[in-house]
């Protein structure tokens, strides 16, 4: 049988990637690749009919954590010689093949022995979704179903951001986040970083909003702004906040809390935590999802600017 | 073999690949680039059971599929805090080696 081309080609190229960022020898390019083998598995997410998972990879999958990788990589260049002395040996290198390729062969057994037809919980989740009000199925299970993950994946960001700031050295407690960025001002990306943002900021509000009946949703929402918000930070044009900021400090948490309240309201008058009571399930979601977006952006936005470097003054 | 199961297979390659590097590369941000690569993988694998379990006109079970956006999240956090994590333990030792006898680093040529 032969196999489309649609399928294969990215297949292939994100497999060739994947070796690639994995046995070159210096970082930087890794990362670049990295980079790339992100976009093209969101090209793989569409053709496995995931568009919404697409466009989680685009944004933070592919988008940001490639940033974060490219960027550390340009840090810490000076450890890349010292590094080249510490080689794996060669039967460390052969036995570490060999594991590899056992566990990457017992999965492909596990694959191709999956039972046929394949178990589906598509038809219970389209069964109840007119009582959630949401006419996209993965939002029916994240914002209803299954909304307890969707909670603690929210709480999980705001851990991440505690855990960043942690790593402040004492001095700079309090102080603002990554270095301060001096970028041409009459420079190209002073100038994207201008005229992009107003459409960025629209299109990040089009998916949040849209998520509800098509894909899209307040985490690939909540990215693209703090891309933009990261875009003007990079040129220069806006610096990070000082992290002791009290009403940063409450917008940071605002989001969690309130998805938390209405978890409570639930168990209240539902009968469990996270139920909606009949009728009021879109409201509630929608509250959920307003207080949780700006949340999610400023979160997203300073993980990505990282453990605070600078006192507070300059 | 549909194209789903090649993307399978891909996935299944992935992981293998990741933990290789995870295990051989010396550099602690290799080791959280190929952590990176074992996770795409395994979240490659869980869409292609999804794309399996396509069911009532829906084009995949969106289940598996709103799990996968959680951890896609999940995973950036995670590297998000060790990438700080090094670059904090850069700050400190100007060395990034995982080694126990520290071979030369910039830190002791600099003493030296």
């Amino acid at each position: 049988m032969i196999i489309d081309a649609f399928y294969a080609a990215p297949a292939l190229l994100i497999l060739a990637l994947g070796v690639y960022t994995t046995i070159v020898r210096d970082t930087f390019p890794a990362t670049v690749g990295y980079l790339a083998y992100g976009l093209l598995l969101t090209v793989a997410w569409v053709q496995l009919h995931g568009v919404d998972v697409a466009l989680t990879e685009a944004a933070i999958g592919g988008g940001l954590t490639s940033l974060l990788l490219v960027r550390a990589s340009a840090r810490l260049r000076a450890t890349e010689v010292p590094a080249r002395l510490e080689r794996a040996s060669l039967p460390v290198r052969g036995l570490a093949a060999l594991g590899a390729g056992g566990i990457a062969g017992a999965l492909a057994l596990a694959l191709l022995s999956l039972p046929d037809p394949a178990p589906t919980l598509a038809p219970a989740a389209m069964a109840s979704i007119a009582s959630t009000g949401v006419g996209n199925p993965i939002t029916a299970v994240l914002m209803a179903y299954r909304a307890m993950d969707t909670m603690l994946e929210a709480i999980v960001l705001l851990l991440a951001i505690i855990g960043v700031w942690s790593l402040a050295p004492d001095r700079a407690w309090g102080g603002r986040p990554g270095p301060r960025y001096n970028a041409d001002p009459d420079g190209i990306l002073a100038f994207i970083a201008r005229v992009l943002p107003p459409i960025g900021i629209i299109v990040g509000i089009y998916i949040f909003w849209v998520g509800a009946d098509h894909p899209g949703g307040k985490f690939q929402g909540a990215t693209i702004v703090a891309a933009m918000w990261l875009l003007t930070l990079m040129a220069g044009l806006t610096d990070a906040p000082p992290i002791s900021g009290r009403w940063l400090r409450v917008l940071l948490v605002a989001g969690p809390a309130v998805f938390i309240a209405v978890g409570a309201v639930g168990a209240v008058l539902a009968g469990a935590f996270l139920g909606y009571p009949d009728g009021w399930a879109k409201p509630l979601i929608l509250v959920i999802e307003f207080a949780l977006m700006p949340s999610l952006a400023l979160t997203l936005g300073l993980i990505m600017a990282g453990a605070p470097e600078r006192i507070a003054s300059t | 073999m549909s194209g789903v199961i090649l993307f399978g297979l891909v996935a299944c390659a992935l992981v293998g690949v990741g933990l290789y590097g995870f295990i051989v590369n010396p550099q602690p941000l290799r080791k959280i680039l190929a952590f990176n690569v074992v996770g795409s993988g395994v979240f490659l694998l869980c869409g292609v059971v999804a794309r399996r379990g396509a069911a009532i006109g829906l084009g995949g079970d969106p289940v598996p599929q709103a799990l996968l956006i959680t951890g896609i999240v999940v995973a950036f956090s995670a590297t998000a805090l060790a990438v700080t994590v090094l670059l904090r333990l850069y700050e400190e030792t100007e060395s990034t080696t995982l080694a126990a006898d520290t071979p030369p680093s910039t830190a002791d040529a600099k003493r030296t």
